[in-house]
C-alpha cells in the first residue's frame, strides 16, 4: 500500500462507528419523532405539562417518519432506549478512538489561519460552486467546522440531554439539569440538537452524492483509498489504526 | 451491474429490511427478551454510577409549579371509592402486608402521626411533561420497619383503590428503591390534603423514577418475593397492559 493511499484510509474505528452510528441514529430518531406525538409540547425550565405553557407546539409525526409505524409509547421507548447503548458509547469510543490515532488533531481540528475571514469566505465561495478539491488536509474548513460540530456538540448534546430527561441520571448528575437548565430545557433541546442532526445528515448525504457516492460510501466501508478529491501531500501516516 | 452497485443495492435494501424488520424483532421472544434485558441495562447503569441514596434534586417553594396535573385515573368510580371521598377517607385503611412479621392496617390519623418527610421534588410523566409539587408524608422505610419485613422480601407493590381502563392499578418497586429516603407515602400537596386527581388519600413518591411508578389512591403495601404471580406478572399496571418498562428511571 502506496503511503498515499494509506493517508486517505478512514481508520478502522472511524469506518465501525459510521455505520454503527449510523443505525443507532436511524432508530433513536424516528423512534423519537414517536414519542414526541406522546406530549407533542416543548418548554423551558424545569417543568411544564399544557399547551399554554409550551414555546413549541410540534406537529404530530406520521407512521411513516416513527418507530414502530404506528403510535406506540412503550414500543418507541424500547427502540430509543436499547439504541442509546450503542450511540452513547459509539460516541464515547470513537472520541478515544480519534484522540488516540490523532484523526482528531490532524484532520478535524482547526488552526489559527483557517479562522480568517477572507479564508472563510473563499471556502463558502468555493463550496457555492460546489468545488471542493481546496484543502491543505483531509478536510476543509467547513467540513472540518460541521464534522467538528456534529462530533462536539450535537452528537454529545444529544447524550447529555438524554440523560438530563432520565429521572435516575438526574439524581446521578444533578449537574445535568444546572447546564441545561433544568429538565424542560434539556427536552427542548434534545428535540432540537436532533433535527440538527438531521439537517446535518441532509447535507451530508447530499454532497456524498455530488462528490462521487460509490467512492465514498466504498472508502467508508472497506477504507483504501476512494476519495475523489486529494490533496497532493501528506503530513502523517495513519496506519491501520487497529 | 458492477460489484460495488450490488453492494451499495444491498445496503440500502438492508436499511430498508431493517425497518420493515423492527415490528417483528418486538413481537419475536428474542426481540422480547432484548427489550427487557434492556430495562436492566440502564437500571444496572444508573445505580453503577449512582449512590444507592443519591438524592433526586429537591427545589425551593418558589419553584412549585402553579398546578400539579393528573394523570391516568383523575376520579375513580369503583369500590366505593366515591364514597370514601364523600366522607373525606375517615374510613381509609392502609395495610402493610405480605412477608412481614407485624401486618399492619393503619388509618390516616395514624399515618400522620408517624414521622413525616416533607420535599420538593419534580415529577416526570412517561409522555415527557414535568410538574414540582411539595410532597410530606412518612417514608416507606417506616412502615416497612414498623411491620419488619422479613428475610427474602425482594419487591414493595403499592395496591391501589382505582380501576383504570384493563382493571386495577397497581406497580412495585425494588427495596433499593423502597428503603429510598425520599420514597415517601405521601398524603399532602403542597400543604394540603392531597386532591383527588392526584391520588388522594394516600399515593407513593418514587422520586428517581418516571410518575407511572407513583401509585395513586394506595390501600396498602405488600412485600413479596416475587412480580411472577401480581397481575400479569410484570410488576405494574402500564407493565401489563401498556408494555412499559418495569425499571422506569429513563
Amino acid at each position: 500500500m502506496t503511503r498515499d493511499r494509506e493517508r486517505n484510509r478512514h481508520a478502522a474505528p472511524t469506518r465501525v462507528w459510521h455505520w454503527i452510528n449510523l443505525l443507532a441514529i436511524i432508530v433513536l430518531f424516528m423512534s423519537g419523532l414517536n414519542i414526541s406525538n406522546a406530549h407533542p409540547y416543548l418548554y423551558w425550565g424545569e417543568w411544564g405539562f399544557a399547551p399554554e405553557q409550551a414555546w413549541l407546539e410540534v406537529p404530530r409525526f406520521p407512521g411513516w417518519m416513527t418507530i414502530p409505524g404506528f403510535y406506540s409509547l412503550a414500543k418507541a421507548r424500547d427502540w430509543h432506549l436499547l439504541m442509546a447503548f450503542p450511540f452513547a458509547f459509539g460516541l464515547l469510543g470513537m472520541w478515544i478512538a480519534m484522540l488516540w490515532n490523532g484523526h482528531f488533531g490532524r484532520d478535524l481540528m482547526t488552526g489559527k489561519r483557517e479562522w480568517r475571514w477572507q479564508a472563510i469566505r473563499r471556502d463558502i465561495g468555493q463550496h457555492l460552486r460546489l468545488d471542493f478539491t481546496h484543502s491543505d488536509g483531509k478536510y476543509n474548513f467547513l467540513q472540518k467546522l460541521a464534522y467538528g460540530l456534529v462530533l462536539g456538540v450535537l452528537l454529545p448534546g444529544m447524550v447529555l440531554t438524554g440523560m438530563a430527561i432520565s429521572p435516575g441520571m438526574d439524581a446521578a448528575c444533578p449537574w445535568l439539569l444546572d447546564i441545561f437548565g433544568g429538565r424542560q430545557s434539556a427536552r427542548s433541546i434534545h428535540f432540537l440538537f436532533a433535527w440538527g442532526l438531521f439537517g446535518f445528515f441532509v447535507i451530508h448525504v447530499a454532497l456524498v452524492l455530488l462528490t462521487g457516492p460509490i467512492g465514498h460510501l466504498r472508502s467508508m466501508t472497506l477504507g483504501g483509498d476512494h476519495e475523489p478529491a486529494n490533496p497532493p501531500f501528506a503530513k502523517t501516516d495513519t496506519g491501520d489504526a487497529t | 451491474m458492477s460489484i460495488l452497485m450490488k453492494r451499495r443495492a444491498v445496503l440500502l435494501g438492508s436499511g430498508a429490511l431493517m425497518l420493515g424488520a423492527c415490528s417483528k424483532i418486538q413481537q419475536s421472544d428474542a426481540g422480547r427478551g432484548l427489550f427487557e434485558s434492556v430495562d436492566d441495562w440502564h437500571k444496572g447503569l444508573q445505580r453503577f454510577v449512582r449512590a444507592r441514596d443519591a438524592l433526586a434534586r429537591e427545589y425551593a417553594p418558589e419553584d412549585i409549579s402553579p398546578f400539579f396535573r393528573g394523570n391516568g385515573s383523575t376520579d375513580p368510580q369503583n369500590d366505593g371509592y366515591p364514597q370514601h371521598a364523600a366522607n373525606g377517607f375517615a374510613d381509609w385503611r392502609f395495610t402493610v402486608t405480605g412477608l412481614v412479621e407485624r401486618p399492619l392496617s393503619l388509618s390516616l390519623d395514624q399515618i400522620m402521626r408517624l414521622p413525616q418527610r416533607t420535599q420538593i421534588t419534580r415529577h416526570d410523566c412517561v409522555e415527557g411533561w414535568s410538574a414540582i409539587g411539595q410532597w410530606t408524608g412518612p417514608q416507606l422505610s417506616t412502615f416497612l420497619d414498623l411491620a419488619r419485613v422479613r428475610e427474602g422480601a425482594n419487591y414493595i407493590v403499592f395496591r391501589c383503590a382505582d380501576d383504570y381502563t384493563q382493571g386495577r392499578y397497581y406497580e412495585s418497586i425494588d427495596m433499593i428503591d423502597a428503603l429510598h429516603p425520599q420514597t415517601i407515602i405521601a398524603h399532602r400537596l403542597n400543604g394540603e390534603p392531597l386532591p383527588i386527581r392526584n391520588g388522594a388519600p394516600l399515593r407513593a413518591r418514587v422520586e428517581r423514577q418516571l410518575g407511572y411508578k407513583h401509585a395513586k389512591y394506595l390501600t396498602g403495601v405488600e412485600a413479596v418475593a416475587s412480580l411472577d404471580d401480581i397481575g400479569l406478572g410484570k410488576g405494574g399496571y402500564w407493565e401489563d397492559y401498556g408494555g412499559y418498562q418495569w425499571y422506569a428511571g429513563m
